[in-house]
């Protein structure tokens, strides 16, 4: 019996991921020893995982939908600059703004999924153009006003608490958002109709629609939660570290498609879990920030990068045939 | 005599200048197969996407019972029993049989924002109706479709629908991709339908299949019917031939040898 359920296990999705995380974080506790795992080191990489996972996670739907969103690389400096441009630069309250930040993720995303679904252009392209165009509008209209392209914001206490503080002095607050979002993504996603709904989509969208799954407005909504949680994090990051600049956030483009890959979503959809996700940033963190605990040049951490993105393609789509082929043992 | 399940009545449908059926008038009865016979081209998917709901017709009128009916979706086809299953079986491989069954009418249980997918539930009644059906070699739930054989998601895919109450059943080249032990699985899933009493549809370009299962035949060539017989009324040869294209199969076959000779 116990066989069994091992072997249930390996075939889950997350399996992959979770073997990933462990051997990783293995890797750098032989390596770069224990300090790796006392309280600042673990705010060291939790930090970089939380930012990316808030990001990752949507992102990783909309790849188990069989789409792609890369027009957070610049959402994330544009939900910066927006907060900043207009509660640092200007005098409007912090809560306007965030309105604002989260409209304009609202706004982007729908353009986005509104052009995916009713053309047959394919996500990557329509979330290139507005990767490009989103970035030029926020450099365009920060030099126009400001005539810079870094701006300085000064938060009220209440939101610095609530959204870009340093908790004991190292953990950034975002850490208790990404946990609270993954919560909320691991019950829709896994124990609710709708997540089902997604799975689906991935794996046929004609007959998914043909089963009557609103096809057109989940895929609006995944592209609207991707672009929302990305101006998120860009804004978090502006109340945190006091100042906002129009060109942060390129990098998180491949960060996150690594982080989601890494975690087990197969990149052609329907297949992938929210906890593999979460194992696969918190995998892609500890690699990138590992590194400075070990004697290593930092310059080897892409090596590692690149060859785990590799091997878990691989595992990926050996996970995938063993959950595929399996067929219960006759009796 | 009741009035038909589904009755199609003088139906065109054309796609801007190019007409793809032509007065097409078919009557399907209860607990029969109706087995829709044609070469490729021959307008037998626009007839199927007309008949659930995908594509209006341009012309003519579809009844239900002999009430007349629009479908604008193929939702609402669908509310109204007409079901349809595609040669791949419609479904999704990396989703369990349980949940796949439930697809779009997820089984769920708590209540307001907090009601959860009932995976017990699901997988349960899933692998009752397909057993029902006869394919015993499916007892879990949790397995993924893409771990069946193609005749095992043909009669699941089947099962899924008779259970969500489908009345006409239509079936897109359900045997094509099959070898012939899986085809004759699904044959006797057809059967097993039309005993439940339901309408079946039966696409095919598979003469031999057509005959082990068909009560009414209708052969389309062009976009309009060619044919429409019952059981009995021609020889395997004539609906061959009529499929051809009006040509007879010897004629074909001259041909054949014709170039092979130049």
């Amino acid at each position: 019996m116990s066989r069994l359920s091992i072997g249930s296990l390996f075939r889950r999705p997350e399996a992959g991921a979770f073997l990933g995380m462990v051997a990783v974080i293995a890797f750098f506790l032989i390596f770069g020893g224990i300090n790796f795992l006392k309280p600042s080191g673990i705010a060291s990489w939790l930090n970089v995982a939380a930012n990316i996972g808030i990001i990752a996670i949507p992102v990783g739907l909309l790849m188990i939908a069989g789409e792609l969103d890369i027009s957070i690389g610049s959402m994330i400096p544009a939900g910066s600059m927006i907060v900043a441009i207009m509660s640092g630069h200007y005098d409007f309250p912090i809560w306007m703004s965030i309105i604002v930040v989260l409209g304009f993720g609202v706004v982007v995303g729908f353009i986005n999924g509104f052009l995916v679904v009713h053309t047959a252009v394919p996500s990557l392209i329509v979330t290139l153009g507005t990767l490009f165009a989103v970035a030029g509008l926020v450099l365009g209209l920060s030099v126009l006003i400001t005539g810079t392209t870094s701006v300085s914001i000064k938060a009220p206490d209440f939101y610095k608490a609530v959204f870009g503080q340093f908790i004991g002095g190292t953990y950034q607050v975002i850490i208790l958002w990404w946990f609270a979002v993954t919560a909320v993504y691991v019950f829709y996603i896994h124990y609710t109709k709708y997540g089902n709904w997604i799975f689906a989509i991935g794996g046929d969208r004609e007959s998914a629609r043909n089963a009557g799954i609103p096809t057109t407005k989940l895929t609006i909504i995944l592209f609207i939660l991707s672009a929302c949680s990305a101006a998120f994090v860009g804004m978090c990051q502006a109340l945190l570290f006091n100042s906002a600049q129009v060109s942060a956030g390129m990098s998180y483009i491949f960060n996150v498609i690594i982080s989601v890959v890494v975690g087990g979503v197969v990149l052609t959809g329907g297949f992938g879990s929210v906890v593999g996700i979460v194992f696969g940033t918190i995998t892609f963190a500890v690699v990138n920030q590992g590194i400075y605990f070990t004697s290593f040049d930092r310059n080897w951490s892409s090596l590692i990068i690149g060859v785990m993105l590799l091997a878990a393609v691989l595992m990926n789509n050996t996970f995938r045939s063993m959950a595929l082929s399996y067929a219960p043992k006759k009796k | 005599m009741t009035s038909p399940v589904l009755e199609l009545r003088s139906v065109d449908k054309s796609f801007g200048p190019i007409d793809v059926l032509h007065d097409i008038s078919l009557k399907m009865n209860e607990g029969e197969v109706l087995c829709l016979l044609g070469d490729n081209g021959a307008g037998k998917s626009t007839l199927i996407k007309t008949l659930c709901g995908v594509h209006k017709p341009t012309r003519g009128s579809i009844l239900m019972d002999g009430a007349e009916v629009t479908f604008s979706t193929p939702r609402e086809a669908q509310d109204k029993g007409i079901a349809t299953v595609h040669q791949f079986g419609g479904t999704f491989p990396l989703m369990s049989i349980g949940r796949s069954f439930f697809v779009g009418v997820e089984p769920t249980k708590g209540w307001g924002p907090f009601k959860i997918y009932d995976r017990k539930k699901a997988n349960k009644i899933a692998v009752e109706a397909v057993q029902n059906f006869g394919i015993t070699r499916v007892d879990d739930g949790d397995r993924l479709i893409g771990g069946l054989s193609g005749g095992e998601r043909q009669s699941l895919a089947i099962a899924r629908a008779v259970h969500f109450g489908a009345r006409v059943l239509i079936l897109d080249e359900p045997t094509a991709a099959l070898g012939v032990k899986q085809a004759a699985h699904v044959l006797r899933i057809v059967n097993e339908a039309k005993r439940r009493g339901l309408a079946v549809i039966f696409i095919t370009h598979q003469v031999m299949h057509a005959m082990a299962v068909g009560d009414h035949f209708a052969v389309l060539i062009r976009g309009a019917i060619a044919a429409d017989f019952r059981k009995g009324e021609r020889t395997r040869e004539e609906i061959t031939d009529l499929m051809a294209g009006g040509e007879t199969m010897a004629d074909l076959e001259r041909q054949i040898e014709g170039y092979a000779d130049a």
